[in-house]
C-alpha cells in the first residue's frame, strides 16, 4: 500500500474540517447549557417561592404593648396565680365585659391558660409593629437590633414564628396577631369531604362505564368522551360562574337547607354549593384518571370472569374495580389535591371572608384555607403578609403530604402487577 | 318427556327442563348500566348547564337597551357605572399577561423538555421530574402571594418605583409564566420522548451532535406535540384567576404598558363576585357575558390543540 501524498489542498480542507467540527461541537455545548439552565431556573424559582414564603413566616418581630405587663403586678406574669389573674381583669377591663367573660363560669374556674390568655389579649395588647423576615433575622441580627432600638424606643424583640400551634387552633380575628386559621382549615376539610363524597361514585361511575360498558364507536359515546376532555380545560371561575347560577341561585331551596327545614336558612352561598361546584370541576380530571387505572387492567382478567359464567357487573364489581383501586385512589388523590388549592371558584360562590364560628353542617356558610390565603394576602398591613405566609405554609404541607400517600399508593400498585 | 333425575344437594329433583343458553333479561344489571350512564351523562349535563346558563345570563346583559354587541367589543372604556361597557380593557390585559406569561413558559418549558428528554440520564430525570411536579401542583393563590411579595418588588427595584406599580400585569404575567411552565415542559416532553428511537440513531450514525440531532430532528418530529403544548399553556393563562386577582391591580385600564395595573377578564369576574352582589343587576349579568367569553376562547383553544396534535401528528410504525 502507498500512502497518497499530502497536498496543500488537502490539509486546507482538514485544518477546514477541523474548524467546523469544533465550531459545531461548541454550538452543541453552548446549547447543552442553555437547555440545562432552562431546567435549573424551573428549580431555582421553585426554591425562591419556597424560600420568600419562609422568609415571611417566621422572623424577628417589634412588640409594643398597650399596657406594660410590668405595670399590672409587682412579680412576672407568668408567675401570678389564677386567683391574682383574675384579679388583674376585675381591676383592668370594664364590668360588662367581665360579666360577659363570666357567663362561661367564675374566672376563678376558667383555668390558668384561659385567664393568662385574656390577660394578655384584652389588656396587655401586644400589636407588632414591625416585622423582619427571616433572612433579615438570620443573617443582619445587629441591623434589626439597632433599627428596633433607633425607631420603636419603647418596643420589645421578639422571635416570632408566624406558625404556631396557637395559629391553627384559633378562629379568623380582625388582627394579625390574634388570627389563625382554625375556621378555614376546618372548612377547607368539610368542603373535601362533601366534594369526595359526590364526585368519587360518579366519576368512578363514569369511568366505569366509559371503559367498560360503552361501545367505543358509537357517536354518544364518543362525544361524552370529547366532552369530558374538552371539560377539563375549562377554567376553574367558569365552574364558579356555574355553581352561583345553578347551586346557589336556582337551587337555593335546597342548598341553603330551607327545603330541609334548617332554621334561618336564607342563601344558597353555603358548604354544600362550593362542594358541589367543586365536585363539577374535578370530576374531569377524577374520570380520565380512573378511566386510565381501569384501561391498565389486564384483559385476561375479564375474560376469565366471563369464562366462568359472571355477568358483566360482576366482573367489573368482583375484578376489574378491585384491581383498579389503588390506580383509582392516586387518581382521586390527585383531584382532590387539586380542590384543596383552588380558590377563584369558591370567591364566586361566595365565601365568607370573615367567619369565625366552626363550620356546622353543608348548610353553614363556609370560607376555606385558600380564600382566607387570598384575603390576607390582599390586605396592605405587612404583618397580614406574615400570617398570609404561615398559612401557605399549612396549605403546601398538606398537600405535599396528600402528594406523599398517592405516591406511595402509586408504587405499591406498581410492585403488584 | 325427560325423566333424568339429577341430585342436588341431596335430594333428587326432577330436570325437565333444557339449559337455556340465550341471553337472559337480568333487570339488575340494565338497571346498573342505567346508573353508569347516568354517570357518564352529568358531564354532558355541565357542559349543557355552562353553556345554558352563561348564554342565558349574557343574553339579559345584552337584552339591555344601554348594551350593545358593537359597543361592547368595540369601545375602549368599562365603567359599569355610568353604562360604559367596553370588554377590550379587560381583553387586552388578559392577551397581554398571557403573552408575558408564554414568554417565560414557552422557551424554559421547551429547553427543558429537551434536556429532560434528550440530555438527562434516567436518574436525573427521576430527580427534575418530581420537582416539576411539585411546581405544578402548587395553587394558584400561592403563586399570586408569591407575584405580589417577590415579582413585583424584584420588578421595582430593577425599573424603579416611577416605572413600575405596585400592581402591574408585568409581574402577574411572569409568575404566571412560571406557573405554566411546568405544563409545557411536561407536555412537550412527552411529545418529544414519543419519537422513536431510531430516528435519533439514523441521526447520530450520519455523524450529528447530539444537540443537532434533538433540534433539527426530533423536534420537528414532535412539533405538533409541542404546538399543541403551547395553546394550552395559553388557555390556562388566559383562564388563570388568582394571579392576576392579587398581583395585577383592579379596575379596567386600557393600557398596553406592561408595568401599569389593569384587570383582566377574570379578575373582574372575581372582583365583582366577591362582593355583594344582587342578582339580575347589570353587574351580576356582566360576569356572565364575561365568562361566556372567557370559556368560548378557552374552549376554541383546546379544541385548536387536539386538532393540531392529532392532524399533524407524525405517525410512525
Amino acid at each position: 500500500m502507498k500512502s497518497l501524498p499530502s497536498t496543500p489542498s488537502e490539509t486546507s480542507l482538514d485544518t477546514e474540517l477541523q474548524l467546523f467540527l469544533k465550531r459545531r461541537h461548541r454550538n452543541a455545548k453552548i446549547w447543552q447549557i442553555i437547555f440545562y439552565a432552562s431546567t435549573l431556573i424551573a428549580i431555582v424559582f421553585l426554591a425562591t417561592l419556597l424560600i420568600t414564603i419562609a422568609n415571611r413566616s417566621f422572623g424577628y418581630v417589634a412588640i409594643e404593648n398597650r399596657v406594660d405587663p410590668d405595670s399590672l403586678s409587682t412579680r412576672p406574669l407568668e408567675e401570678l396565680n389564677d386567683a391574682e389573674l383574675a384579679g388583674i381583669i376585675r381591676e383592668k377591663l370594664r364590668p360588662n365585659r367581665v360579666k360577659t367573660i363570666e357567663r362561661a363560669g367564675a374566672l376563678e374556674q376558667q383555668g390558668y391558660n384561659r385567664l393568662y390568655e385574656i390577660v394578655i389579649e384584652e389588656i396587655v395588647q401586644p400589636e407588632v409593629i414591625r416585622s423582619f423576615t427571616l433572612l433579615e433575622s438570620v443573617f443582619r441580627r445587629s441591623w434589626v437590633q439597632q433599627t428596633i432600638a433607633a425607631e420603636y424606643p419603647g418596643a420589645e424583640m421578639e422571635f416570632r414564628s408566624w406558625l404556631n400551634t396557637r395559629f391553627l387552633q384559633v378562629p379568623m380575628a380582625s388582627q394579625p396577631e390574634l388570627a389563625g386559621v382554625r375556621t378555614a382549615v376546618l372548612g377547607s376539610l368539610f368542603l373535601i369531604l362533601i366534594t369526595i363524597s359526590i364526585a368519587f361514585p360518579l366519576g368512578v361511575g363514569a369511568a366505569i362505564y366509559l371503559e367498560e360498558y360503552a361501545v367505543h364507536e358509537s357517536r354518544i359515546n364518543r362525544f361524552i368522551q370529547t366532552n369530558i376532555d374538552n371539560l377539563a380545560g375549562v377554567p376553574s371561575i367558569i365552574y364558579g360562574i356555574l355553581g352561583l347560577a345553578v347551586f346557589v341561585r336556582a337551587f337555593s331551596t335546597f342548598t341553603s337547607g330551607a327545603f330541609f327545614g334548617v332554621e334561618g336558612a336564607t342563601t344558597g352561598r353555603t358548604m354544600l354549593s362550593a362542594g358541589l361546584t367543586m365536585a363539577l370541576l374535578i370530576l374531569p380530571i377524577l374520570i380520565i384518571n380512573a378511566q386510565e387505572a381501569i384501561r391498565a387492567v389486564p384483559n385476561s382478567l375479564r375474560q376469565a370472569a366471563f369464562g366462568l359464567g359472571a355477568t358483566k357487573w360482576q366482573t367489573v364489581w368482583y375484578h376489574v374495580l378491585p384491581y383498579a383501586m389503588p390506580g383509582i385512589l392516586t387518581g382521586t388523590i390527585l383531584a382532590v389535591s387539586r380542590a384543596i388549592g383552588e380558590t377563584a371558584p369558591l370567591i364566586v360562590v361566595g365565601a365568607s371572608t370573615f367567619l369565625v364560628a366552626d363550620p356546622s353542617g353543608p348548610f353553614s356558610n363556609f370560607t376555606a384555607l385558600p380564600i382566607q390565603i387570598y384575603n390576607w394576602t390582599t390586605r396592605p398591613q405587612d404583618a397580614f403578609r406574615n400570617i398570609a405566609a404561615a398559612a401557605i405554609l399549612v396549605l403546601l404541607i398538606s398537600l405535599l403530604s396528600l402528594n406523599a400517600i398517592a405516591i406511595l399508593l402509586r408504587n405499591r400498585f406498581s410492585k403488584r402487577i | 318427556m325427560m325423566e333424568e333425575t339429577i341430585t342436588k344437594k341431596g335430594r333428587t329433583v326432577p330436570f325437565n327442563r333444557t339449559v337455556d343458553l340465550r341471553r337472559q333479561f337480568r333487570p339488575l344489571e340494565s338497571l346498573i348500566q342505567a346508573i353508569l350512564f347516568f354517570c357518564g351523562a352529568v358531564s354532558i349535563f355541565t357542559t349543557f348547564g355552562i353553556i345554558y346558563e352563561l348564554g342565558k345570563e349574557a343574553w339579559l346583559f345584552f337584552g339591555n337597551p344601554d348594551i350593545s354587541l358593537v359597543e361592547f367589543f368595540t369601545t375602549t372604556s368599562w365603567i359599569p357605572a355610568i353604562g360604559e361597557f367596553g370588554v377590550l380593557p379587560l381583553v387586552s390585559s388578559t392577551l397581554i399577561t398571557s403573552a408575558i406569561a408564554m414568554l417565560v413558559a414557552l422557551p424554559l418549558g421547551l429547553g427543558s423538555a429537551i434536556y429532560l428528554s434528550e440530555y438527562a440520564s434516567a436518574r436525573v430525570r427521576s430527580i427534575l421530574k418530581p420537582i416539576l411536579e411539585i411546581l405544578a401542583g402548587i395553587p394558584t393563590v400561592v403563586y399570586g402571594y408569591f407575584a405580589l411579595t417577590f415579582t413585583t418588588p424584584v420588578l421595582r427595584a430593577i425599573f424603579g418605583d416611577d416605572t413600575v406599580s405596585i400592581y402591574n400585569m408585568a409581574a402577574a404575567g411572569l409568575t404566571m409564566g412560571i406557573m405554566i411552565l411546568p405544563l409545557v415542559s411536561s407536555m412537550s416532553e412527552d411529545a418529544l420522548s414519543a419519537v422513536p428511537r431510531a430516528l435519533r440513531e439514523a441521526s447520530y450514525g450520519l455523524g450529528a451532535t447530539r444537540f443537532e440531532t434533538a433540534v433539527q430532528i426530533v423536534v420537528p418530529a414532535a412539533l405538533s406535540g409541542i404546538i399543541a403544548a403551547f395553546i394550552v399553556g395559553v388557555s390556562r393563562a388566559v383562564g388563570e384567576t388568582m394571579i392576576v386577582a392579587i398581583a395585577a391591580g383592579a379596575g379596567p385600564n386600557f393600557t398596553f404598558n406592561p408595568f401599569e395595573a389593569a384587570e383582566t377578564m377574570t379578575g373582574y369576574i372575581a372582583r365583582i363576585s366577591g362582593g355583594d352582589l344582587g342578582y339580575d343587576t347589570p353587574d351580576y349579568n356582566s360576569i356572565f357575558a364575561i365568562g361566556l367569553l372567557l370559556f368560548a376562547i378557552t374552549l376554541t383553544l383546546n379544541i385548536i390543540s387536539r386538532q393540531v396534535s392529532r392532524r399533524f401528528r407524525e405517525v410512525y410504525e
